[in-house]
C-alpha cells in the first residue's frame, strides 16, 4: 500500500511539472489552430539551456530560470515571426511540418554542441531527499511541483484578469470576430507561442532534474505531451492539467504495481481507451462543421 | 498529346528498369532502391492522406509493422536468405493492413488535428511495444534477418531494385485507379467537404478506412522489403519517428493528392537525404541541414510542385487563349465599358418592351 501511495505522491507532483509544458502546447492550439510538434524539443533545448548555465556559471537552477525564461520567450517569438506567420493555407498539417522542422534543427545543434550522451542537471535539491509517511522524496519533485502552481497560477491571472487575457481568450472562442473587435490577433498569436516557449523553458529545467536526457529524449516528450493534450481535450487548459496529472498518476502506479517497462504502454492504452469512449477527449469540444 | 504522354511515360518505365544495367555501382544503386521504397510508401501515404484530406503522421508504425512482421517469420520458420524471404512480403503488408483496420477505426472517429495526433500517438505506442514485447521483437537489441549469402558485391542490390520497382508499380496502379474512379471521387469529396459528401451520399466511413488500410497495405510491404535489405531491425530504426514525416513532406514537396507529386517528391528528397547522411557522418549536422531544407521547401513550395507548375501551366493557356479569340473578334464585341452599359440598357428595354 505505502508504495501505491508514494507513486500517487510523485505522479501528482511530476504531473504538474508536464501540466506545464502540455499547456504551452495545448494554449498554442486553442489561440493559433497549429499543433507545435516542437516543444518536446524546445522543453529538451530549455533543460540544455539550465544545464549550461549552472555547469559554466554557477547559476542555481531556479535563479536561471529568470534568464532562460526569458530567452526562450524571445525565440518562441522569433520562431513564430519567421515560420509560423508565412503559413497562410493549410495551416493545421504545414505548422507540423514547420514545428518539426525546426524540431530537427534543435536537435542537430543540441547533438553537435552536447554530444548524444544523456546529462542530469546537478544541485542540492536533487540529491537531498526528506522523509514523508515511510518513504524519502527528493526535495526537486516538491519544488517543481511549486514552481508549476506559482507559473500555471501566473498563467490563469494572464488570462483572465488582464486585457491580454480576454484578447487571448476572445481568439481562442472565435478568430474573425476577435480580430473584428479589435484584437491584434497576429500579437496576441505571437506573445501566446513565446509564452509556450517560455513554460517549455521552466518544464525543462523540472523535467532534466529529474530525468536523465539527451537530444533524442524530445521524442519520447513530444508523444506524452500530445497524448495528454488529446486527453484532456485540444485546446483545453484545464483538460492538460488534469491530463498531465492523471496521467502521470497512472503511469507511476502502472511502473511499481506492475513494471516500469510497461508504465509508458499503459500511458497510451489509456488514450486509446478515452478515445473509444470520448473522441474529443475530456473537455474538448465536437468539432464543428467547417464553414 | 496522349500518345506523347504515353510514349513518355513508357521510356521513362524502361528507363528505371535498365538503371541498374547501366549504373551499376552499388552505392548509386543503394540510393536507388531508397529512393524507389520511399516513392512506394509516399504513393501508399498520398493514397489516404492525399486524396481523403486526412493527414496520417503515423505511418511509420505500418512501416515497421512490416519489416517487424517478415523479421519474425524468417525467424520462426528458418527461412534462409534468397528469393524466399521476398514471397512473404505481401504477407507481411497484409498483417499490417490487419493492424490498421484497427487503429484506422479508432483513429478516424476523429476528425483533423485530433487525428493527426492520435496517430502520432500510435505510433509511439506501437514502437514501444517494438521495445517492451521481448519475447517476441527481441527489444532494444533487434532482430536479424536471413542474409542472402549468394548474393554477393555488385548483384546485392539487385533482386531487391526490382521487387521494390514492382511494389511501387502497383502503389501507382492502385493510386491511378483510385484517383480515376468513383471512390476516389468519393474520398477527394469527403477532402473538400465530409458532411457535404456524407449528405450527397458517400459512404464516408468505409471508404476512408478502406483507403487507410491500402495506404498500410503498401508503406508494410515497403518496410518489409527494407527490412530485408538493411538485414537488421531495431525498434528505433523499423518505427522511425522521420519517416512518417518524409513521407508527408516528400508528398507535400511533390504535390499533395496527385499521382505524379509523390514520385517526384521522393526523387528530389531521397537521394538528397542519401547524400546528406553520408556526407556528414556526425548527426547533428545532418539534422540541422535537413531541418533546415524542410523549412525551406515548406514557406517557399507549401502548394508542392505539381499543382504550383500546373497552375502556372493553366495562366499561361488561359493568357494565349484571351489573346487570339480578343484579335479575331474585335470588330464585333467592342470591349469599351460605356457601350457595354448601353448594351444592357437596351437589353432592359426590350425585356420592357
Amino acid at each position: 500500500m505505502g508504495i501505491i501511495v508514494e507513486a500517487i505522491i510523485t505522479g501528482i507532483l511530476t504531473g504538474g511539472v508536464y501540466a506545464l509544458m502540455a499547456s504551452g502546447l495545448t494554449l498554442v492550439f486553442g489561440v493559433m489552430d497549429i499543433i507545435n510538434v516542437g516543444q518536446g524539443a524546445l522543453v529538451i533545448l530549455g533543460a540544455y539551456l539550465s544545464f549550461f548555465l549552472e555547469q559554466k556559471l554557477h547559476i542555481d537552477l531556479f535563479v536561471g530560470l529568470l534568464i532562460t525564461m526569458p530567452v526562450m520567450f524571445g525565440l518562441g517569438l522569433l520562431i513564430e515571426w519567421l515560420f509560423i506567420r508565412p503559413i497562410k493555407r493549410d495551416r493545421t498539417m504545414l505548422s507540423i511540418l514547420v514545428t518539426f522542422g525546426v524540431a530537427l534543427i534543435i536537435e542537430g545543434f543540441l547533438n553537435i554542441i552536447f554530444s548524444a550522451d544523456n546529462v542530469k542537471l546537478q544541485a542540492w535539491y536533487i540529491t537531498a531527499s526528506f522523509p514523508i509517511g515511510g518513504f524519502y522524496l527528493s526535495y526537486i519533485y516538491v519544488f517543481g511541483f511549486l514552481l508549476a502552481v506559482l507559473l500555471l497560477g501566473g498563467l490563469y491571472f494572464l488570462l483572465y484578469r488582464t486585457k491580454f487575457g480576454y484578447g487571448l481568450r476572445a481568439s481562442m472562442q472565435n478568430r474573425t470576430a476577435a480580430e473584428l473587435i479589435g484584437v491584434d490577433v497576429e500579437r496576441v498569436s505571437m506573445i501566446t507561442f513565446g509564452i509556450g516557449v517560455a513554460l517549455a523553458a521552466a518544464g525543462g529545467m523540472a523535467f532534466g532534474a529529474t530525468n536523465a536526457f539527451n537530444a533524442g529524449s524530445a521524442y519520447d516528450l513530444i508523444s506524452r505531451l500530445l497524448a495528454i493534450i488529446i486527453f484532456g481535450g485540444m485546446g483545453s487548459l484545464r483538460g492538460a492539467l488534469i491530463a498531465s496529472v492523471g496521467m502521470l498518476v497512472v503511469e507511476d502506479v502502472t511502473s511499481v504495481v506492475w513494471s516500469p517497462v510497461w508504465a509508458s504502454t499503459v500511458f497510451f492504452i489509456l488514450l486509446v481507451i478515452i478515445l473509444l469512449v470520448r473522441p474529443q477527449g475530456l473537455f474538448g469540444q465536437v468539432e464543428g462543421r467547417k464553414q | 498529346m496522349k500518345i506523347i504522354k504515353t510514349a513518355g511515360l513508357l521510356v521513362l518505365l524502361l528507363f528505371v528498369i535498365v538503371f541498374p544495367m547501366l549504373f551499376s555501382n552499388p552505392a548509386v544503386t543503394t540510393i536507388a532502391v531508397f529512393t524507389l521504397m520511399f516513392a512506394a510508401a509516399t504513393t501508399g501515404w498520398n493514397i489516404f492522406s492525399g486524396y481523403s484530406g486526412y493527414i496520417a503522421l503515423g505511418h511509420g508504425a505500418y512501416f515497421g509493422l512490416g519489416a517487424y512482421t517478415l523479421a519474425i517469420m524468417c525467424q520462426r520458420w528458418n527461412i534462409p536468405g534468397g528469393y524466399l524471404p521476398f514471397l512473404l512480403v505481401p504477407v507481411a503488408g497484409l498483417v499490417a493492413a490487419a493492424f490498421s483496420v484497427v487503429l484506422g477505426w479508432i483513429a478516424l472517429r476523429v476528425r483533423r488535428h485530433t487525428f493527426v495526433v492520435i496517430t502520432i500517438a500510435m505510433f509511439f505506442i506501437l514502437q514501444l511495444l517494438a521495445y517492451n514485447l521481448k519475447g517476441l521483437t527481441n527489444g532494444s537489441t533487434g532482430l536479424g534477418l536471413p542474409i542472402p549469402t549468394d548474393w554477393s558485391g555488385d548483384f546485392f542490390n539487385i533482386p531487391f531494385y526490382y521487387v521494390t520497382l514492382a511494389i511501387l508499380l502497383v502503389a501507382i496502379a492502385i493510386s491511378w485507379w483510385v484517383r480515376n474512379s468513383k471512390y476516389g471521387l468519393g474520398l477527394l469529396a469527403i477532402r473538400d467537404d465530409e458532411d457535404r459528401a456524407l449528405g450527397l451520399g458517400v459512404k464516408t466511413g468505409p471508404s476512408k478506412l478502406s483507403a487507410f488500410v491500402i495506404s498500410a497495405l503498401i508503406v508494410g510491404m515497403v518496410g518489409a522489403t527494407w527490412a530485408y535489405f538493411v538485414e537488421s531491425i531495431y525498434p528505433p530504426t523499423a518505427f522511425d519517428a522521420t519517416f512518417d514525416v518524409a513521407v508527408a513532406l516528400m508528398a507535400f514537396l511533390g504535390g499533395l493528392g496527385t499521382i505524379a507529386g509523390p514520385l517526384l517528391g521522393a526523387l528530389l528528397l531521397e537521394p538528397t537525404q542519401q547524400y546528406f547522411t553520408l556526407q556528414f557522418s556526425q548527426n547533428g549536422y545532418y539534422l540541422v541541414i535537413y531541418g533546415a531544407l524542410f523549412l525551406v521547401i515548406l514557406l517557399l513550395l507549401p502548394q508542392g510542385i505539381i499543382p504550383t507548375l500546373r497552375m502556372r501551366w493553366g495562366k499561361y493557356q488561359a493568357t494565349r487563349h484571351q489573346q487570339q479569340p480578343e484579335g479575331e473578334d474585335d470588330p464585333t464585341i467592342s470591349t469599351l465599358p460605356g457601350q457595354g452599359d448601353s448594351a444592357s440598357a437596351t437589353r432592359k428595354e426590350g425585356i420592357n418592351l
